[in-house]
């Protein structure tokens, strides 16, 4: 790490207005940021702490929406948004381990848009709206390729506002090293239409799987997806899968996600 | 052991890890955890290209940085010895192996991302790393060598510009059997062949290395602490080798050490850095390596590309054996790198088969990667790998049980004389085979595979064999191989005056409950309890000499040496006692913790004739000295040879290409056990290790020998979730026939019998789809299994 100084602001408007400061940058759970700060891949000169603003945290239903507080961690979601979004609940239960889930944040998850992390599968999956200090976004503009997102400089994810489907789920293939996801799926079913977000396949993050929402938008069963498929030869390639596997994966993933739903 | 005879304390007894209590109250004392007065920090500059000629280090602005002390390079060691390679293998034309110069600190060139080019010390950690970055250095990058077969290709970037070309050496085993061995394969019946690859890995202790180098000026005396498997191994390498420190002048401890592995075996630079800094800066010097430095500088494991090929007669006997390897030493060589693929590795080739005639080619190859060394098995789990998968390959294709094939082919008479040098003293391959059917539940195992496929899985069983020498080794046997060291084990047993015992060993304790074990076998000896007997080790100040822990040789050797002088102690005790009894010698016995006088109800307790050797008022003075305490070095007239089977059976996700294990069953045959739970806690950590190389660990270069897995978030290590509940037997016992215990090693069985039953119950499920694939690499990841039924 280098040296940073560090602010502990008690509400959003001092948050807002201590990330004005030249080389600012928010902290939630340090869950990636941490790391990237100890391999002295990022330098800092302020770090604006948003631990300590409660206005940023809770789970709660508002207009017939699941609201959650950007700076809410994964294991509240789990267990707060259970019997609202059990989906959800099982989506924030499943990333990393017990210490990543009491630290990590929704804002957080959201605002570093890995390509391989499982809340851009929900948020997009769910057609979310991502809340700032200064406006509201939709996921659908929202997630703009890999570690991109609609953010600019010093804007603070707030909350997101997820609208709730009729069913849904999220399923997920572990990369074995890390247990991020290799790839996964999220299916969300509501009364008019399907939503379909994959993550962890993508070189540009993200994205929805529109051909499969067609098919199941007009019958929702697995078999809908028959002959459906998407080329590897955009997907991430590394270690641990070819693009074509990748491809595959997300047929699977999206056919078991929708299986587990009827 | 059936657990109702097992007892309750002495050998055999499952006495519970007395170490335990401070590791898991957090009261160990790990490097690490010392911190000396007026302590400085190093950061090392590393290498973040794998090849290239270091055309300038300007340190100029980083010696002015706050805190810095003095900044090293490797024109500060060019006055001084490399880092010494302790095994000199000789090549099958009769020529030495090739030798590169391994520097302190990279000197001219580079030769793997990580190489150490430069250090500074500082007065904190941050201020040496801020400083590390103001150095400059130029490299002009080379090309990279890093896959094998292009590296001895002629016109391929030479790793070091003096040497004649990329190989170490190509070794023939034995060379005068070739010719047999060709003929015999002219001869077969059937030939099966095998391409294989044993991936690299990194061995990841959970305690990363940690070096802190101290100089004591009004005495001259270095002391260097560091996290070893053998620091008396450290203070001849380091001392007589790279710093020209006599023995007398150097200390090197290793209190306790979090995990080895084998990676720790190795004399490291960090080493011999800190030890001559801190004479340099006047002050002790600190290293304590970053999980990310430790991928790139803690030796690796395995990397061996094999072909190799079984000869079988009509009536499926196997008449010769042959392979291929080339071994990959990585940039430079580690300490013990040349006997891995050679000699603990070519002279297990005949595995648990009486196989006549075999021929091991080796050939040894230098790329810029990280050096490659022993890790938990070393040599033998490659050995065990190929022979079995090969067997399993021959079977398939004669359409022949496995299982059958194998005991067919057995080793049942004892000793037996392999054709790959080594003698098998004793053994029993079908009672630990029938004790595997019988645990695995080899007959239950189709109505387990129709229920995974109910359930749309796939299923399949595995079997496999392994042999392994341990307990090494004979002095004058490895120094004729090219050992540079001997392989004995010492033992000083001090009794005090009250009776209590410290025995100093040089079998180092890095996980494997050396101070309960050690203390069963003499406190069962005397016949006193186990807590009346203190284990020390890890420090060349209290103890006398050792070799250190590797190759399951603890017990075998280290635990010999303690017998030895146990006997010399109770030798002595004797004596003593039978003066106090007024009786002849040879009427005295020793039970129970005391000694009696034959047929009489005349007894000394054993704290009485203690009490008596340091305070000799009624003594025989004249015959014996005063005092208890007796030195014994032990050399091992043999290798020991566990041996076992091991089934394993994994459920495999066609759709995703997904394999989990099932079921894992380890039947070993380790001679006499002194601790059935320890041996059982050994098997587990061994079995994680193979099912980990097996399923998900792989260490990987790209093309210009980037390091690819060089955090958790690329190399996978097994976590528990991975692993089964295994079903562990350890009753089939044929002891040593030549170490006193009678036992023969158990440390890393489970890491070198239980890749291959994974593969094979892969390629059985697979097989069970309706293709089949062959073979296929480890590790068996998702992708590679989804591709290879796919694709
Ligand atoms: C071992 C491990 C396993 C993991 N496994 C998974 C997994 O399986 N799936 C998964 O999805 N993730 C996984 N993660 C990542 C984890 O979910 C992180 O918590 C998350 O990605 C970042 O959240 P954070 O609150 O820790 O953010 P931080 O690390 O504090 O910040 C991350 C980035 O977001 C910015 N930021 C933070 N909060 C806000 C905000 N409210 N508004 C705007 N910008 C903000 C920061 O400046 C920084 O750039 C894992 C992490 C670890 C360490």
């Amino acid at each position: 790490m280098y040296d940073f100084e560090i602010e502990r602001p008690g509400n959003v408007a001092d948050a807002v207005k201590a990330l004005g400061q030249e080389d600012a940058q928010p902290l939630s759970g340090g869950q990636t940021l941490i790391p990237t700060l100890k391999a002295r891949l990022a330098m800092p000169s302020v770090l604006v702490s948003l631990a300590g603003i409660d206005e940023l945290k809770g789970v709660e239903m508002r207009d017939g929406a699941l609201w959650i507080g950007g700076g809410t961690t994964h294991a509240t979601v789990m267990r707060e948004a259970a019997d609202s979004y059990p989906a959800l609940a099982s989506l924030a239960a499943r990333i990393g381990d017990p210490a990543v889930r009491n630290r990590g944040t929704i804002g957080g998850s959201l605002a570093n848009n890995d390509p391989s992390a499982c809340y851009p599968a929900g948020a997009l999956a769910s057609g979310a709206t991502i809340e700032t200090d200064r406006r509201e976004i939709a996921a659908d503009d929202y997630f703009q390729g890999m570690f991109t997102t609609a953010l600019e400089e010093g804007e603070i994810v707030t909350g997101v506002r997820f609208p709730i489907p009729q069913a849904a789920h999220y399923e997920k293939f572990i990369q074995p090293a890390s247990r991020f996801p290799l790839v996964a799926a999220f299916v969300a079913r509501f009364d008019s239409h399907v939503r379909v977000a994959i993550t962890g396949a993508s070189n540009e993050g993200v994205f929805r799987w529109r051909e499969a929402e067609a098919a199941l938008g007009a019958t929702f069963a697995a078999s809908a997806l028959d002959g459906l498929t998407l080329d590897g030869g955009e997907m991430i390639s590394d270690l641990h899968g070819s693009g074509a596997y990748r491809a595959h994966l997300c047929g699977v993933m999206t056919r078991r996600a929708v299986q587990s739903i009827v | 052991m059936p657990k109702d005879f097992e007892p309750t304390r002495g050998i055999g007894a499952s006495s519970k890890r007395r170490e335990d209590i401070r590791f898991l109250t957090g009261s160990g004392r790990y490097t690490d955890d010392i911190n000396l007065r007026r302590q400085t920090h190093v950061f090392f500059l590393r290498s973040d290209v794998a090849h290239g000629r270091l055309t300038g280090v300007d340190t100029s602005a980083a010696e002015d940085m706050p805190g810095v002390l003095k900044v090293f390079t490797g024109a500060d060691f060019a006055e001084i010895g490399g880092m010494p390679c302790g095994w000199q293998v000789t090549d099958k034309h009769g020529q030495p192996m090739q030798e590169p110069k391994h520097p302190v600190l990279a000197h001219e060139k580079v030769r793997h991302v990580g190489e150490p080019i430069a250090a500074v010390v500082a007065e904190t950690l941050a201020q040496a790393r801020d400083a590390a970055e103001a150095i400059v250095v130029d490299i002009d990058e080379l090309p990279a060598v890093v896959n094998m077969k292009d590296a001895v290709k002629d016109g391929a970037p030479k790793v070091h510009d003096d040497l004649t070309s990329n190989l170490c050496y190509d070794w023939g085993f034995v060379e005068e059997n070739k010719d047999a061995v060709n003929k015999a394969f002219e001869q077969a019946a059937h030939v099966t062949t095998l391409e294989l690859v044993n991936n690299r890995l990194v061995a990841n202790p959970m305690e990363p290395r940690v070096a802190i180098g101290d100089y004591n000026r009004s005495d001259g005396e270095h002391t260097l602490y560091t996290t070893s498997q053998n620091p008396h191994v450290i203070r001849l390498l380091m001392g007589a080798f790279v710093l020209g420190i006599p023995e007398h002048k150097l200390r090197v401890v290793a209190p306790d050490v979090g995990g080895g592995f084998g990676t720790k075996i190795f004399h490291y630079q960090e080493e011999a850095f800190c030890t001559f800094a801190a004479k340099a800066v006047g002050r002790p010097v600190k290293w304590t390596s970053s999980r990310s430095e430790a991928f790139m500088s803690d030796a690796h494991g395995r990397d061996h590309v094999t072909k190799i090929e079984l000869a079988l007669d009509a009536d499926n006997n196997f008449t010769a054996l042959r392979t291929d390897t080339y071994a990959n030493m990585g940039a430079y060589l580690s300490t013990f790198a040349p006997s891995v693929p050679t000699w603990l590795h070519g002279t297990l080739m005949a595995g648990n088969y009486k196989t006549p005639l075999i021929y091991v080619n080796v050939k040894a190859v230098f790329t810029n990667t990280v050096p490659v060394d022993a890790y938990r098995g070393a040599g033998r789990p490659e050995a065990t790998y190929q022979l079995e998968r090969l067997i399993d390959k021959a079977a398939h294709e004669l359409k022949v049980d496995p299982i059958k094939l194998r005991r067919q082919n057995f080793v049942t008479e004892f000793p037996y004389a392999t054709p790959v040098a080594v003698e098998y003293d004793t053994g029993d391959y079908n009672a630990t085979m029938d004790k595997l059917e019988e645990i695995a539940d080899h007959a239950g195992f189709e109505a387990r595979r129709r229920e995974s496929e109910s359930k749309g899985k796939l299923r399949g069983f595995g079997v496999n064999c392994y042999i392994e020498a341990c307990g090494i080794a004979p002095s004058n046997l490895v120094g004729q191989l090219g050992a540079r060291a001997g392989l004995y084990e010492s033992a000083m047993v001090r009794v005090n005056a009250t009776g209590g015992l410290v025995v100093m060993t040089g079998s180092h304790s890095h996980g494997q409950g050396h101070e309960t074990s050690f203390a069963q076998v003499v406190a069962d000896m005397i016949g006193i309890d186990e807590n009346m007997v203190e284990i020390v080790h890890g420090d060349t100040s209290k103890v006398p000499m050792g070799m250190g822990t590797y190759g399951s040789r603890s017990l075998a050797v280290g635990g010999s040496a303690m017998v030895r002088a146990t006997e010399k102690i109770i030798a002595k005790a004797k004596k003593i006692a039978s003066h106090l009894l007024e009786a002849s010698e040879g009427d005295i016995e020793l039970k129970d913790g005391a000694f009696s006088v034959a047929g009489t109800d005349k007894s000394v307790a054993w704290g009485d004739v203690t009490l008596a050797a340091y305070v000799p008022h009624n003594y025989p003075l004249e015959e014996i000295e005063p005092g208890l305490e007796e030195t014994a070095f032990y050399d091992p007239s043999n290798f020991t040879y566990p041996a076992g089977a091991y089934a394993c059976e994994v459920e495999l996700d066609p759709e995703t290409g997904h394999v989990t294990v099932e079921r894992f069953t380890a039947a070993d045959d380790f001679g006499n056990v002194v601790n059935p739970m320890i041996v059982t806690g050994q098997v587990h950590g061994g079995l994680a290790q193979g099912i980990g190389q097996a399923l998900l660990e792989n260490c990987a270069y790209d093309e210009d020998g980037q390091l690819l897995s060089a955090s958790y978030m690329d190399y996978a290590m097994p976590r528990a979730s991975d692993l089964p509940f295994y079903d562990v037997d350890h009753s089939c016992q044929t002891p040593c026939t030549h170490n006193p215990l009678g036992v023969k090693g158990c440390g890393e069985a489970g890491a070198i019998g239980s890749p291959p039953a994974v593969v094979n119950a892969v390629l059985d499920a697979i097989r069970s789809g309706g293709k089949d694939i062959g073979h296929i690499d480890m590790p068996v990841s998702p992708a590679r299994v989804w591709e290879a039924m796919n694709v």
